[in-house]
């Protein structure tokens, strides 16, 4: 689904900003809320459309700006309207895990939240988890090394949550990290390598 | 989804004014069970008042024990120093409670007002008295009732619905001798916690006392009488991230061989957590062995009626009571 009324506003880190500031300039040369005539005539008060709220959202470092009805979740908000499809749909009722991202740093089903009250957190998906584009984050590299994804669906939340639990200390034994990733159900083989995946990133020490 | 609109307040008394009495408007805080029940078409409220950022989300001593905001988070109470130290039984029965995912979002105030995993409950196809009290030719019936009722109630339950309470942290603060304070645009009230949910009788669309124009805005919990010994024992069917078919918290103090202090709830067993002071206070001043135990859990389980399919559970709360309290001991 396209949004024409979806704004990227800025990017906070650097590496991000030298990479996006020649797109930025042209974001801030269209005038801030009107696209068209049609829209113009729609809205003539710049207000967001009848029953719709205007919403600022800080995720993986950028901030967006955009239009939702308070029924909109996290979830589809990041799928749907910012083409950020890592999180994915499992069960859309909180029982997966498959939508983890993490809210100010602890990890969360966007599945379950509404994005109207997100404003002002501080969102990371799985998009923003490595720290550059060529480089992976230390557990996705763990993930390959172990074959912890196969059909790759689960993969992302199961990713947040493993970054979590390390980060958490919740990570020091294979018991352990079984309870902290419970909130993350997959059908396939993978647990096992997954398992492995963060139990490798936990004692290799490395930030994570 | 139906849509609805969406309030913020910023503080209790304005949450309180968004609110006012209409049955459409619903508080939400965490989302993690309202949100759910709303993709459902359970809850299809006009608005929310958005309560996630009153500052309630403190834990702190006061001249009794502690008193916990309701906005507290489930995941930040069971690390909360003050509670490990003083309530590890309120630590451990959060830990057991949902997937770390949800502890992060949920509330203390929210998980008091959970609602039933009942799957008639929750399938909108099927008839239940908890979810459509009311229709024009009167009560829409139980599900449950002659259906497929493994998780259900064996205590407390009644003709028109047989549906538990689904928390754990409800059955830690039952046996805690929590206390529930509400805030009411009269002013305030506290709710000792043993009467804040309700058994079902024939209005089980309410599953608690809170009155549609209230707000929770803490929960106290008192310093024991007695220091002593506590354990949440949970029984599932996988070892993690489900929801008890049996749980007993209990806390125990033992001096020379005699029960001094015994507190016990059940959860997993009835529309509430099923705690009995009576069968209790009978307890104290027993020898503190298995024979006392298994006595005690045979009283708990004295009024127990089983479903067609859960009769199991009477056995397996009995059992799981012994194993508690030797654990404590």
């Amino acid at each position: 689904m396209t949004n024409q009324k979806t704004y990227l506003i800025d990017g906070a880190g650097r590496r991000w900003f030298l990479k996006q500031s020649s797109a930025l300039a042209g974001l801030f040369a269209l005038p801030p809320l009107r696209f068209s005539t049609a829209a113009a005539v729609d809205q003539p008060t710049g207000l967001p459309p009848a029953g719709k709220r205007s919403l600022t959202l800080k995720i993986n470092r950028k901030t967006y700006k955009l239009d939702v009805e308070p029924r909109e979740t996290l979830l589809d908000v990041l799928r749907e309207r910012l083409d950020l499809t890592g999180s994915k749909k499992g069960c859309d009722h909180g029982q997966c895990g498959a939508c983890t991202v993490h809210i100010d740093g602890r990890t969360a089903n966007a599945c379950l939240l509404l994005a109207v009250m997100q404003q002002g957190r501080d969102i990371t998906t799985v998009e923003g988890l490595a720290p550059g584009k060529t480089e992976l984050h230390p557990l996705q590299t763990a993930f390959l090394e172990h074959d912890g994804f196969q059909c790759g669906f689960c993969t992302s939340g199961q990713l947040m949550s493993g970054v979590a639990a390390i980060r958490e200390g919740h990570a020091d034994s294979r018991a352990e990290i079984k309870e902290w990733m419970s909130g993350n159900i997959c059908r396939c083989g993978a647990y096992a390598g997954i398992v492995a995946a963060v139990e490798s990133v936990q004692k290799g020490g490395k930030r994570v | 989804m139906k849509n609805f609109d969406l309030v913020q307040a910023d503080q209790p008394a304005d949450a309180l004014k968004l609110k006012s009495a209409a049955s459409t408007t619903r508080f939400i805080a965490g989302g993690t069970n309202l949100v759910d029940l709303m993709k459902y078409g359970i809850e299809s409220p006009d608005t929310l008042v958005d309560i996630s950022r009153l500052p309630l989300d403190t834990v702190a001593k006061t001249a009794t024990g502690v008193r916990i905001g309701a906005l507290a988070r489930n995941s930040d109470v069971a690390v909360n120093k003050l509670i490990t130290d003083q309530f590890p039984l309120l630590a451990q029965a959060l830990l057991a409670g949902a997937s770390p995912q949800l502890r992060n979002m949920a509330t203390m105030g929210g998980n008091l007002m959970q609602r039933t995993r009942c799957y008639y409950f929750y399938d909108t196809s099927t008839p239940c008295n908890k979810r459509n009290p009311q229709s024009s030719e009167g009560p829409s019936g139980c599900g449950a009732i002659g259906g497929f009722n493994r998780i259900h109630a064996i205590l407390g339950a009644s003709s028109s619905c047989i549906a538990t309470n689904p928390s754990d942290m409800n059955v830690a603060l039952s046996a805690l001798d929590a206390i529930v304070q509400i805030q009411g645009p009269n002013g305030n009230r506290s709710v000792p916690l043993i009467d804040f949910h309700r058994l079902p009788g024939n209005t089980p669309q309410r599953d608690n006392v809170l009155e549609t124009n209230e707000l929770i805005v803490g929960i106290d919990l008192p310093t024991p009488r007695m220091a002593g010994k506590s354990h949440y024992q949970k029984v599932r069917d996988r070892a993690s991230y489900a929801f008890a078919l049996v749980s007993v918290a209990t806390r125990m103090a033992v001096e020379n061989g005699t029960i001094r202090d015994i507190q016990i709830a059940l959860g997993g067993v009835a529309h509430k957590p099923w705690r009995m002071p009576a069968v209790e206070k009978q307890a104290v001043g027993q020898p503190a062995t298995e024979a006392t135990f298994r006595e005690v859990a045979r009283q708990l389980l004295a009024e127990a009626k089983p479903q067609k399919d859960n009769a199991f559970k009477i056995k397996l709360a009995e059992n799981t009571i012994v194993r508690s309290l030797q654990t404590v001991l």
